[in-house]
């Protein structure tokens, strides 16, 4: 190779055949990952012989902690868990993150991009177990007093503690949305005479509905991926939680307690690969929810 | 130029640490000949409830043989009884015995070393600690399935009993429930369950009505909860070895054959008197003192 074709080589190709790699290599890993959980969490339908309608509705786990089996696998429990807790920690951060989104892009830019931007980044960036920490000293003890609890553990806690941990992501996520409506539209609806807060709510919000709900699935799959803040407040108690103040168990929750103690290839370690593997096509649901969302915005209004 | 320059100082960075390393063991080597040639690589994982002791015994096995390295991992009784029994590592630690866990064949494989005995006790919130000094089993029984929900049935104050507990895959859990439950399961509707020991030490100073269980070893040094005698007897070490107190367990870390090499010596060691002595300030006991033995 003479020298001029490897300046050549390493100007152009290097560079490009490297990023191509990490590309690749990234969809491998993606890939990987999804037929390692299919493989292992498959065990439960298909080496132990539970029906996938018993995993998901049925409330009886006890599963066997060796590889005989024989146990019960309904993780019932655990998914509501998770849903209730991400639902109610949505519908605490929701409010909140439109509120500052609509603040720091229409309202007053000025102090949204120069305070309100820079603390929103600030809470992504706290580990979730300070929060969980904060969360079991603070906010559970609170709890308890307020509402006299025997313990302060509960869905409320969880839900509190999801919600300030989404609460960035939503808030950034729509903010971009809001900051990108196309602004003939508002500058249309001045012209027609409507007031300042009218086009934000009839003209802005609607135009950004799309990048809106992308923020809240984002949202929403981070909090059902969160297991360490979680896990500390919400009391892990195997049992469908009464009302929003007592404590139950969700997905994540209880694979990190459990994982640990049960034996490799037994038919419990089995079960809580199966529910690595809903999480997993849960939060592969949600991307393809965004795809589609993202997909529906650039189409032409 | 910038990177011959890089290359050079890391080079002449990596012989200056290679020759201090090269001092260091040189050194060491030969004081450690006096006192003991053996030499090699261990590795063990398995019982969380076993791992702190594990780590404190190899730490000192260490200074005593300094050309040993041991490898530990904690991942749970299940997992080190599996890896043992595939040959991965060379010992594996357990709260239970490998029959428990293994199919009958691969558990013959193994060789039970019965390192040290692990007591359980049931501790309480200081707040019921003031009246509630001891319970009789099936006072303990109603209390962890629930049939007993407020401390003044059992002669405790007037508040309703928290159950803290431990994951159903716990060997901590597992002793508790054979032997201070006789068997019967806890409510796990009714009961907050935490990760680890420390965790559930921490719940149960939080929560004023809060009953939990952990190993004498967490209790030592502490004055944040209260343990609870069983049928008056105190969960101390001589009662244990006495055979006075139930709840207790082995230790056992298996191998897959007679151990060999590093792995005896160090087993030796964790099972010798001189370490023993240290073992027991840690709140383990000596398996060597039982007056009583168990199979199962």
């Amino acid at each position: 190779m003479s020298p001029q074709s490897f300046r050549i080589f390493r100007k152009e190709y290097l560079g490009r055949s490297a990023v191509t790699l990490c590309g690749l290599f990234l969809i491998l890993l993606t890939a990987a990952i999804g037929a390692f959980l299919f493989g292992k969490g498959m065990g439960t339908f298909t080496v132990y012989h539970h029906s996938i309608f018993e995993f998901l509705f049925s409330s009886q786990w006890s599963p066997a902690d060796d590889q005989t089996g024989g146990g019960q696998v309904g993780a019932a429990i655990f998914i509501f868990g998770s849903v209730v807790t991400c639902a109610a920690a949505l519908f605490i951060a929701l409010p909140f993150s439109l509120c500052t989104a609509i603040f720091m892009t229409k309202i007053s830019p000025r102090i949204g991009e120069n305070f309100v931007r820079p603390a929103v980044e600030i809470f992504v960036g706290i580990p979730s177990v300070v929060y969980g920490w904060v969360g079991l000293v603070v906010l559970v003890p609170f709890l308890k007093e307020t509402f006299h609890l025997v313990q302060g553990q509960s869905v409320l806690a969880a839900a509190v503690v999801l919600s300030v941990m989404i609460y960035p992501t939503i808030t950034s996520v729509s903010a971009d949305a809001v900051r990108s409506v196309d602004n003939r539209y508002i500058e249309g609806a001045y012209g027609l005479g409507a007031t300042r807060w009218q086009v934000i709510y009839q003209v802005v919000l609607p135009a950004a509905l799309p990048g809106i709900l992308t923020a809240v699935i984002l949202g929403l799959a981070r909090a059902f991926g969160e297991a360490l803040a979680v896990a500390m407040v919400i009391g892990k108690m195997r049992a469908f939680p009464t009302s929003i103040l007592s404590p139950t168990n969700n997905l994540t929750a209880a694979i990190a307690s459990d994982m640990g103690g049960a034996m490799d290839g037994g038919e419990y370690n089995t079960a809580l690969w199966t529910m690595a593997l809903l999480l997993f096509v849960i939060s592969l649901g949600f991307i393809l929810l965004i795809h589609s969302l993202s997909g529906r915005r650039e189409r032409p209004l | 130029m910038k990177f011959t320059k890089l290359a050079v100082l890391a080079a002449s960075v990596a012989v200056a640490a290679g020759l201090a390393g090269c001092g260091g063991s040189s050194s060491s080597g030969s004081a450690s000949s006096a006192a003991s040639s053996v030499s090699g690589k261990i590795t063990a994982s398995g019982s969380s409830a076993l791992f702190p002791l594990a780590k404190d015994a190899a730490a000192k096995f260490k200074e005593k043989n300094p050309k040993v390295s041991i490898t530990l991992n904690a991942g749970g009784s299940g997992t080190g009884l599996k890896q043992v029994s595939e040959g991965s590592v060379d010992i594996g630690n357990s709260d239970v015995f490998a029959e428990s866990k293994l199919p009958a064949d691969k558990a013959k494989e193994l060789v039970d070393h019965k390192v040290c005995v692990i007591t359980m006790a049931p501790v309480v919130n200081k707040d019921v600690a003031a009246t509630v000094k001891s319970l009789t089993k099936s006072q303990l029984q109603d209390i962890f399935t629930a049939k007993v929900t407020n401390w003044n049935e059992v002669g405790g104050p007037n508040e309703p009993i928290v159950l803290v507990t431990r994951p159903a895959t716990s060997g901590t859990r597992a002793l508790f429930t054979q032997f201070a439950l006789d068997g019967k399961e806890e409510a796990s509707n009714k009961a907050l369950e935490t990760d680890d020991s420390g965790t559930l030490m921490q719940s149960i100073v939080q929560n004023k009505g809060a009953i939990g269980y952990v190993a004498l070893s967490y209790l030592v040094n502490n004055q944040d909860v209260a343990a609870v005698a069983i049928d008056g007897v105190a969960p101390t070490l001589e009662n244990t070895y006495s055979g006075k107190y139930p709840v207790w367990g082995y230790e056992h870390m298996y191998t897959k054959g007679e151990p060999k090499g590093a792995a005896k010596s160090f087993l030796d060691y964790i099972m010798s008197p001189e370490y023993g002595a240290l073992m027991e300030q840690q709140g383990y006991g000596m398996t060597s003192k039982m007056k009583v033995s168990r199979n199962q």
